[in-house]
């Protein structure tokens, strides 16, 4: 398996508040991973930092090995193949359903390219295909605002796949969605996982049990423990300081 | 995919045809007694303005830049054609120099300063009225954009920029005539400014500028690039995390909307005759953005629509009470704000009523249903 993602020894401070302390992480390529801590555990502060939004004070990033991802913007780390899903759904909102699908399909992203830009066939399907997915299909044509919560982070959860990212970054997919909705994101996570690389920031436990996968625990910035859900429940640190509150 | 011409661009042109005809006719035929020629004029300087607020409608209905200092662009296009009216003066000035203006003449300079080299060219000229708002706006951009100066503060420094002009403008040593800017011009390409036919002339080409204006700013916008400049105004942070440099986008609209502001001014310079550094006055700019808020921001047409009745209104109102204007023009903007949030344009297509609009929706979701047959085919 070769190393898709590794943060290695990294800190960020804020006005002296340490988000990020000595935090060292390695995804595996085609792995899903599951990140889960307290609130100010610094799980935001780390994606922000692998997006290139964020630039760690001391440590490294690294990408495939090769490509230092402190160096990169937000709108780079996307080209490299990071896609990102937020916390509270960020959709275009004044856009139709399918326009944003279609504005995050893999396509030339520079201002000459997008300007005479004209829609394939090949395109056209794929959107279909992808509103079939996320079960958006009768909805195309409504303004991304007239979604439910729910149905958001379900067109967010297409956008990301539209991109065809080498590595999904996913925060707290499930919030908002009814159990049978958090069950099949949960189901589409692990189809994912494999072809792609997978992070997922969750604070739901029966979704982080459903995903099935390696867990890592945050506490203050720093990893705690990694192992499988039944390992780390299992272990009295984290116990005292998550899931035992 | 959306038509380049819908409904509203559509009767928007078709109205603007029929003035085109009609005002030129109804005075050269008639000798200025059914359309008396200060109104040719009048007229040609609301279409400059139609076509001023369609440029800052670019930037700020549809990528969400409020720029404050759209009329420092207008003002340097109106000074670029300025200058080349000046040459062609010639030696016809009150100092009758064949080489200076009168105004360098009055300074006692002895020859042209360099950066006036070349306006005798009309070509030269009419590429600097682009070439000068497009090459500050791309300077005051890449600078502004890169560092992510957004919302307020942008505001504030696009508001800085014009002031800060309008006070070099002032000055003598500038080499722009100063407090009394260019004015006396005599003719443009042999055509004597003074004449009906040149006014009407100059009436025509601006009603196509605007047309032209209107075309292109809708061609841009309803490309994919135009998706993302609304997915920059909306979520400017999840555009980036989809891989798009935003401070590109930004930086190629505010350089063509300045461009669309320069040939705005171009037009607008030979038809009142005069250009002065009032124009850069930070007012003036943000009477566009009330333009562009009362027609109906980010419709285009809505914001051409906004330019022309706000300066009928202040025409007709200024001769009525002088005094009140401003205070008209600022309770308009509040009760616009508070009412009217999508302009009087959206007024006017609220009160058309639901059947042309069902009508609409009904086709297009016809059309999509053609391509994705042809997808799936």
């Amino acid at each position: 398996m070769t190393v898709q993602l590794l943060l290695d020894g990294v800190s960020r401070s804020f006005d002296g508040y340490k988000a990020i302390n000595d935090l060292s992480l390695a995804v595996d390529k085609g792995e899903l991973r599951a990140v889960i801590g307290p609130n100010g555990a610094g799980k935001t502060t780390m994606m922000d930092i692998i997006t290139g939004k964020t630039r760690p004070d001391t440590g490294g990033v690294w990408w495939n090995q090769t490509v230092d991802l402190t160096r990169i913007d937000e709108a780079g780390s996307a080209r490299l193949g990071i896609g990102r899903k937020f916390q509270k759904p960020t959709v275009f909102e004044t856009h139709s359903v399918q326009e944003n699908i279609a504005l995050s399909l893999k396509a030339g992203r520079s201002v000459f390219a997008t300007l005479f830009h004209r829609r394939t066939e090949a395109e056209a399907a794929r959107i279909t295909e992808l509103l079939r997915l996320v079960r958006l299909e009768g909805d195309r044509h409504r303004p991304a605002a007239d979604l439910s919560h729910g149905q958001k982070q379900w067109l967010e959860i297409g956008m990301l796949l539209a991109q065809d990212p080498e590595l999904l970054l996913v925060d707290e997919p499930a919030a908002g969605m009814t159990d049978a909705e958090t069950m099949r994101t949960a189901e589409l996570l692990r189809s994912l996982a494999g072809k792609h690389t997978v992070i997922v920031v969750e604070h739901d436990m029966e979704f982080v049990r459903a995903l099935d996968c390696r867990v890592t625990v945050l506490h203050q910035g720093h990893v705690l423990t990694e192992g499988s859900l039944d390992h780390v429940s299992a272990n009295p640190e984290v116990i005292e300081v998550y899931l035992g509150r | 995919m959306t038509t380049l011409i819908d409904r509203r661009m559509g009767i928007f042109l078709a109205g603007l045809f029929v003035l085109t005809v009609a005002i030129p006719v109804g005075n050269l035929a008639f000798e200025g007694k059914v359309v008396p020629s200060y109104i040719v004029s009048l007229l040609g300087k609301y279409l400059c303005y139609a076509l001023l607020a369609v440029a800052l409608d670019l930037v700020w209905g549809f990528c969400g830049i409020l720029s404050l200092g759209h009329g420092a662009f207008f003002a340097l296009g109106g000074y670029a054609m300025g200058m080349h009216l000046m040459r062609e003066i010639g030696d016809r000035g009150v100092y009758a120099n064949p080489n200076l203006p009168d105004f360098m003449v009055f300074l006692s300079w002895d020859e042209l300063p360099w950066f006036w080299m070349g306006f005798g060219n009309f070509w030269f000229a009419s590429l600097m009225v682009m070439l000068v708002p497009g090459a500050l706006a791309f300077l005051f951009g890449w600078f502004a954009f890169r560092s992510r100066v957004t919302g307020v503060y942008l505001s504030i420094i696009t508001q800085a920029m014009t002031y800060a002009l309008q006070l070099a403008f002032f000055r003598n040593e500038m080499g722009f005539g100063g407090n009394n800017g260019l004015t006396d011009f005599k003719d443009v390409l042999g055509f004597p400014l003074q004449s009906d036919s040149t006014r009407a002339g100059l009436f025509v080409l601006t009603a196509v500028a605007l047309a032209a204006g209107l075309l292109i700013a809708r061609a841009i916008t309803t490309s994919k690039l135009g998706m993302i400049l609304v997915c920059i105004r909306d979520a400017e942070s999840r555009t980036r995390f989809l891989g798009y440099r935003v401070e590109g986008f930004k930086l190629f609209i505010f350089v063509v909307s300045a461009m669309m502001a320069g040939v705005a001014g171009a037009l607008y310079t030979p038809q009142v005759g005069i250009i002065n550094p009032g124009e850069f006055s930070p007012a003036n700019s943000i009477e566009v953005v009330i333009w562009v808020a009362l027609g109906g921001r980010g419709t285009l047409v809505g914001a051409a629509l906004g330019a022309i009745l706000v300066a009928l209104a202040k025409t007709l109102f200024t001769g009525w009470f002088p005094e009140f204007w401003l205070f008209a023009l600022g309770g308009l903007f509040i009760l616009v704000t508070l009412f009217l949030p999508t302009g009087v344009l959206g007024l006017i297509e609220g009160v058309a009523g639901s059947r042309g609009r069902r009508a609409r929706r009904a086709s297009a979701a016809l059309e999509d249903g053609v391509t994705e047959e042809g997808a799936k085919a």
